[in-house]
């Protein structure tokens, strides 16, 4: 079954509210669940990765860190959790110190000891002029209600500055 | 239109032609490394013209990096699902990548880049999975490729990086090195002589792990591992490679200590399995892929012990890759359903034996 509000994902959750004294009854998935503050019974993550990670990251939320979020890409530390992957670089930064937790129960070391990296460096006027490209086409997309597009801009020229 | 394998550099199997160190042993040796694209969410969470941008930054910069001239790129994405499949079974593509199905459905902006040396998965669960894949235990060469392949491009397109962390990965558990270093190795001396379980209890006290004949979540058949090194962070590439290299030279001794011993102790008894094997594999007419995986496992040993000759591990190894269901119906030109899949593979295997059966006993 589908969930109600979104129709995308499969419901999980069946949700009763009471509107004008009659109820109503909702399907909804996990995501759409807890949007709407309903939190379905915890499953067991079914791998060794998985079993380590939500051991830790139950501690992390016994600390009510939950509502921890990535400042790129807004991803939740229970979002982690369920999933096991990061959403972004930013992330690392983010969730830094249960981070360096996880990391250490994984691999034994929180700290990296192999290649060192230099990225390509891009000038100071190149960047310039692609910011203000990017502004511009930014203005453009929102003007022509191209929300993705807009979206994706955004991210870019967050980067750059 | 279909997929047309010859365009592939060396068809995409020179890593089969049984050319490296050990070979009867070891089948390939394999060294990836996992980057992101600095500034773009990890794939997984990326939208599809995220996914997109990384995809068209990554071709306007191969163009730039030597160990990419002449590759082929095939975007994964716009192909049918047969393709994909086929790409997978000739281990150029991961599963996920692949989009094995309707629950993993292929994500847009999903591509490979195949040269001679190296190939470069693009929109995998990271960016960009960098391997070199090559024939027998030849891990170091491997290793060199690659690491060409990183730093040419990592001057043209910006990694994430963290002073702390190293490279960064969707999963913590390639988070450092990004690098996992691998063998595919043929172990059947061990598990017949039960010794098997003790070896992968060393591997693990070694910070080492095995997975089946596809990597991560695959089943063991035919007696085939895939050897790795498990953890990426708080070592350097070099150790982390050197231990896989001196573990897998003491398997490599273990196992054929193992033939021997099955040699000594029970020839009769091996040596009438192994023909046994031969015979099906020569004769029968309807092959399950595992069974034709155990079979072949038996050949394998019985062309490793010198029992039968004439036989070159060069073919044994096509017969892995070309007896799956995918290269089958590839070869058919139709869609096969499972018994079909099964008469062909039988059919394919009676050919490629008979045509070496020359000098047997």
């Amino acid at each position: 079954m589908l969930c109600d509000n979104c129709r995308e994902r499969d419901a999980v959750v069946k949700l009763t509210r009471v509107v004008e004294g009659e109820p109503v009854y909702f399907n909804l998935c996990e995501k759409c669940a807890s949007e709407q503050g309903v939190e379905p019974a915890q499953s067991a993550p079914k791998t060794p990765l998985g079993d380590m990670l939500f051991a830790v990251q139950q501690q992390l939320l016994l600390g009510g860190a939950e509502a921890a979020r990535c400042t790129f890409c807004h991803l939740t530390l229970k979002e982690f959790r369920q999933t096991g992957r990061l959403g972004c670089a930013r992330c690392y930064s983010s969730f830094e110190g249960s981070l360096r937790e996880l990391l250490r129960r994984v691999h034994g070391a929180a700290r990296h000891e192999g290649r060192r990296y230099e990225p390509p460096r891009v000038s100071l006027p190149e960047r310039l002029t692609l910011l203000g490209e990017l502004r511009e086409r930014l203005r453009r997309a929102i003007e022509s209600e191209q929300f993705e597009l807009a979206a994706d801009l955004r991210d870019r020229i967050k980067v750059l500055e | 239109m279909r997929l047309d394998l010859s365009l592939l550099p060396d068809g995409g199997v020179s890593w089969l032609d049984a050319s490296g160190e050990n070979a009867d042993v070891v089948l390939s040796s394999r060294v990836r490394l996992a980057r992101n694209v600095d500034g773009f969410a990890f794939t997984g969470r990326a939208r599809d013209g995220e996914r997109l941008r990384v995809l068209s930054q990554l071709r306007d910069a191969a163009a730039h990096v030597p160990s990419l001239q002449n590759s082929v790129m095939l975007r994964v994405d716009e192909m049918p699902a047969p393709d994909r499949l086929l790409l997978h079974e000739r281990h150029l593509v991961s599963k996920e990548l692949a989009g094995p199905d309707a629950q993993h459905p292929v994500r847009s902006g999903a591509a490979v880049f195949l040269a001679e040396q190296v190939g470069m998965m693009v929109n995998e669960e990271d960016h960009l999975r960098l391997q070199a894949l090559r024939s027998g235990f030849d891990l170091g060469p491997a290793f060199e490729a690659v690491s060409r392949l990183d730093r040419e491009l990592g001057s043209q397109i910006p990694y994430a990086y963290h002073p702390e962390f190293g490279f960064l990965t969707a999963c913590p558990t390639n988070t450092g090195t990004g690098m996992r270093a691998s063998v595919l190795i043929h172990l059947p001396g061990l598990v017949h002589t039960r010794e098997m379980q003790k070896t992968l209890n060393a591997l693990q006290t070694m910070g080492l792990t095995y997975r089946g004949l596809y990597g991560e979540g695959s089943e063991v058949v035919g007696n085939f591992f895939q050897i790795s090194n498990q953890t990426t962070l708080g070592r350097s590439e070099e150790v982390l490679l050197d231990q896989l290299l001196k573990m897998v030279r003491t398997v490599i001794e273990k196992e054929h200590e193992a033939r021997r011993h099955l040699l000594r102790e029970a020839r009769d008894v091996i040596e009438d399995k192994l023909w046994r094997a031969y015979g099906t594999l020569r004769y029968a007419r309807s092959l399950t892929f595992d069974e034709a995986m155990n079979y072949l496992s038996g050949v394998r040993l019985a062309v490793g012990l010198k029992l039968i000759s004439g036989l070159s591990v060069y073919t044994l190894n096509k017969l892995l890759i070309f007896c799956q269901s995918a290269h089958l119906s590839y070869a058919e030109g139709r869609p096969l359903t499972e018994s079909e899949a099964n008469v062909a593979r039988a059919r394919f295997v009676r050919q490629a034996l008979a045509s070496e059966a020359g000098s047997q006993e």
